[in-house]
């Protein structure tokens, strides 16, 4: 099951309040994440070391981790999956946390802020909003420097990093009016301005697996947890039948 | 204390130095409980249970954690990847905290509807209200551990609560937090009073409480005391050994309790953001307020009154006020008949109201305040208020029903 | 009984008083100084100061007009109830016109509002708290009808030459 539910972006979602949060965003679909596709993830793992790592660490989480988990060996998560190098200017050990290279430092100057860690972000943030957000970008001269705008995360400072693979997409407006009468433009499409080196679905796909690896590495024990809770649950019912039967005895002489 | 148990071998020799087989008899084997209880009654000792599930969970996730401003988030995450099972011991945690304030409500709830903290019980009730106090504390304080944005600014939000109070309120908050605003040191003592200070007063609250209750004995849904009719040998007629009768029946109640937590500690242990909050998942950030600040949903009924009144000095007076009644229920009622079975239908309206404000409260503390919310949010703060206000008004001539002699 | 209790009394006051900040604390507390030559006018920037952001804006000709026409929505136009150093206490709420100097702690529950300098026809623009919903001006007042009780406060400061101002200290000017 690998199937993308999309649900139409809800053109008539109640306009945003002021300083309330949330409001209208752009695209709005939702995703399913198949844990057992392990090739989806490891797609994605590629996908985010490649692209991510560079200036995002996942720091509570290990390489050699994710190998075990993914059904990757250790010998090809150095190959293919490490990139990084320790303080000592040595390939970083299988078994490390996944640091980024860049300091703190650095990024403060080149971003003005540090990127988030992503270890968890799919648990914050949610696999949805990781999926639009990634599909989310498009052209805004006006903000300098980084030339895009994010439809999820308006005036983000993260620069479209994956424009190579999406091309860039110019946005399409309507306007609408809110609840307080007021007309305000909001997003209602996207239109390809300059092609990248995949197709449209062919992205969708790429970050589909991107945010299935997001999902795995927030959470990395969640099918250890539902195996063992389903065993957990079986044995308590066997339990309950007994302990009933044993509290029926007991209680048979009290009217 | 007439005849001295005079057994042979280890027990004799134990009895003659500790009380043991007194003591059982006295708590379990021979402590005689109502025949009637019915599902209410299983949430005293699911209490309990959760509470020694904290404890043993807490015990064993202090020996991995750090608390430090600067490593407390990422021990946490230490926990739930590095050490082996630390995900099972931190859910269980996590989650029996919640599991820990449903099981009170419900423990509580049941003392209002069967009137157990009436005489000759309000000690009970008194002790049984400052044990849902240290709970509070507990939970808030532990609250904070994960360093999380939620915990963070959760934890802002009610130690601000205190610069409400005229004159030493700004001096009071900064002794509170041990720093200009909540950090390393703050943290720090946090973790020294919900590790070990709060559960030392809650254990002895708990033991104080049980004390007290198998000293008067046990109320019942119908409101009766047992004591008042006893067979020859001065054993009520309606009692029945607490062991084994109860503590065969309480096994069913725990059995079915694990079963739902188990349910949510391996299948939902976010419980969609309410037990563990999503932006609880970023580490704590003092220059950046999260969006939308809400407590943890058992603290929201609390919240929602705090927000729906103007005023911030009144809001937190009402706010503790509407935890502070809780204590004098004992007194407001001023109703000789126990339980709701006999008890006029203008109580059981009350008891509805009390219900649907309670929760409508809840659940208004966890949105954002819009102005029709705020609106409701006061409609039901005055719906709370009422409860007490109205059962005090009509207690004092109720149209009850006649109370039986026996247990039904 | 009276011995006993002043007793009581002295052995508890050391370990109250454990509680209050330590001379670390203390320390991270002292003033801090900011350069601002680079501020362009309605920027804000944020300096850390006793762990608590402080804010520095650059208000431009626009933003202080608004001062005056929001007068009749606030709660304490004149600061007659905030906290802030007397120097401090006049309309726009600063050593000079241009440059605000503010703590960016809600009075209400201590969150963080957000800097919203845009001018609408709805607000005319300054702070809002994304916790609760309260408001403020470019100058940190209060509106009326949100929970905040008082205006922003204004932490001691001063301005050691024409680039560079000190936070936490009053200083002489």
């Amino acid at each position: 099951m690998r199937a993308i539910l999309i649900i139409v972006a809800g053109l008539m979602l109640p306009a945003v309040t002021w300083g309330a949060g949330g409001g209208h965003t752009y695209p709005d679909d939702r995703i399913e994440i198949d844990w057992d596709d392990k090739a989806a993830m490891q797609r994605g793992a590629r996908t985010f070391v490649n692209y991510c790592l560079s200036c995002h660490s996942a720091a509570y989480s290990r390489f050699n981790r994710v190998g075990q988990d993914l059904g990757i060996p250790d010998e090809v998560v150095r190959d293919n999956l490490i990139f990084t190098t320790d303080m000592n200017g040595d390939k970083t050990k299988v078994g490390a946390l996944m640091k980024t290279t860049m300091t703190p430092e650095y990024a403060e100057q080149a971003f003005g802020i540090t990127p988030p860690d992503l270890s968890l972000v799919a648990r914050s943030r949610g696999v949805n909003w990781l999926y639009n957000y990634m599909r989310g970008f498009y052209v805004d001269e006006s903000r300098e420097g980084l030339g895009v705008n994010n439809g999820v995360f308006a005036n983000v400072g993260m620069p479209h990093v994956l424009a190579e693979l999406q091309g860039l997409q110019a946005p399409q407006y309507k306007t609408v009016t809110d609840s307080h009468g007021n007309e305000q433009e909001v997003i209602v499409g996207f239109e390809l301005v300059k092609a990248g080196s995949l197709t449209q679905s062919e992205y969708d796909k790429t970050i589909h697996d991107l945010v299935a690896f997001l999902d795995y590495l927030a959470e990395p024990y969640k099918q250890t947890r539902k195996n063992v809770g389903t065993g957990v649950i079986i044995f308590l019912f066997v339990f309950l039948i007994l302990a009933y039967a044993l509290k029926r005895e007991y209680w048979k002489d009290v009217h | 204390m007439s005849e001295k148990q005079t057994g042979t071998g280890l027990m004799g020799w134990i009895d003659a130095r500790f009380p043991l087989t007194k003591m059982y008899e006295e708590h379990l084997s021979k402590y005689y409980a109502p025949k009637n209880f019915n599902f209410w009654y299983f949430f005293g000792s699911l209490a309990l249970l959760v509470l020694v599930i904290q404890i043993v969970t807490g015990i064993f996730l202090t020996m991995h954690y750090k608390p430090d401003g600067d490593l407390a988030f990422a021990s946490v995450e230490h926990i739930m990847r590095d050490v082996d099972w630390g995900w099972l011991i931190r859910y269980l945690h996590s989650t029996g905290a919640s599991a820990f304030f449903i099981v009170v409500y419900l423990h509580m709830f049941r003392a209002l509807i069967y009137g157990s903290y009436q005489k000759p019980r309000e000690l009970i009730w008194i002790f049984g209200m400052f044990i849902f106090l240290a709970l509070m504390a507990e939970a808030f304080m532990g609250y904070l551990l994960p360093w999380g944005q939620m915990s963070y600014w959760g934890a802002q939000v009610i130690i601000s609560l205190f610069g409400a109070i005229p004159i030493v309120g700004d001096e009071l908050t900064l002794w509170i937090r041990g720093d200009f605003v909540i950090s390393d040191a703050t943290l720090n003592r946090f973790f020294a009073l919900h590790v070990i200070a709060v559960p030392l007063v809650l254990l002895m609250l708990v033991v104080m409480h049980i004390i007290a209750l198998h000293e008067v004995g046990s109320n019942n849904p119908d409101g009766v005391e047992i004591k008042k009719n006893k067979d020859e040998n001065g054993i009520p007629l309606d009692g029945i050994p607490f062991h084994p009768y109860y503590t065969v029946k309480d096994i069913v109640g725990t059995v079915v309790f694990l079963i739902l937590f188990s349910v949510v500690v391996f299948f939902m242990p976010e419980m969609g953001g309410y037990f563990l909050e999503y932006a609880n998942f970023v580490p704590a950030d003092q220059f950046k307020t999260p969006e939308h600040i809400a407590p943890v949903w058992y603290f929201t009924p609390f919240y929602a009154i705090l927000r729906a009144i103007p005023d911030k000095l009144m809001g937190v007076i009402a706010m503790f006020a509407a935890i502070a009644v809780l204590f004098f229920m004992p007194w407001i009622d001023r109703g000789k008949v126990k339980s709701v079975r006999y008890r006029s239908g203008a109580f059981k309206l009350l008891l509805v109201m009390l219900v649907v404000s309670f929760i409508g409260l809840g659940y208004l503390g966890a949105l954002p305040a819009t102005e029709t919310r705020t609106m409701f949010a006061r409609l039901f703060s005055v719906g709370y208020f009422g409860f007490f206000v109205g059962l005090w008004w009509i207690s004092k001539n109720e149209n009850t029903k006649p109370v039986p002699e026996r247990v039904q | 009984m009276v011995v006993g209790a002043v007793g009581m009394v002295a052995v508890a006051v050391p370990f109250l008083k454990t509680w209050s900040p330590s001379a670390r604390a203390k320390t991270a507390g002292a003033p801090v100084e900011a350069n601002i030559s680079k501020l362009q006018p309605g920027q804000l920037i944020i300096v850390k100061w006793r762990g608590k952001p402080v804010w520095v804006v650059r208000r431009d000709e626009k933003a202080l007009a608004t001062l005056e026409k929001v007068v009749d929505e606030l709660r304490d136009v004149d600061s007659d109830e905030s906290l802030q150093p007397e120097y401090a206490k006049n309309w726009h709420r600063s050593r000079k016109k241009e440059f605000l100097i503010m703590e960016g702690i809600c009075t209400h529950l201590g969150c963080s509002p957000t800097y919203r300098p845009e001018i609408t026809s709805d607000f005319q623009g300054g702070f809002f708290c994304p916790c609760h919903g309260s408001k403020f001006d470019f100058a940190g007042r209060v509106y009326q009808g949100v929970p905040a009780p008082t205006n922003l406060t204004i932490p001691p400061h001063y301005f050691v030459s024409d680039d560079v101002i000190l936070i936490g200290e009053d200083g002489v000017a």
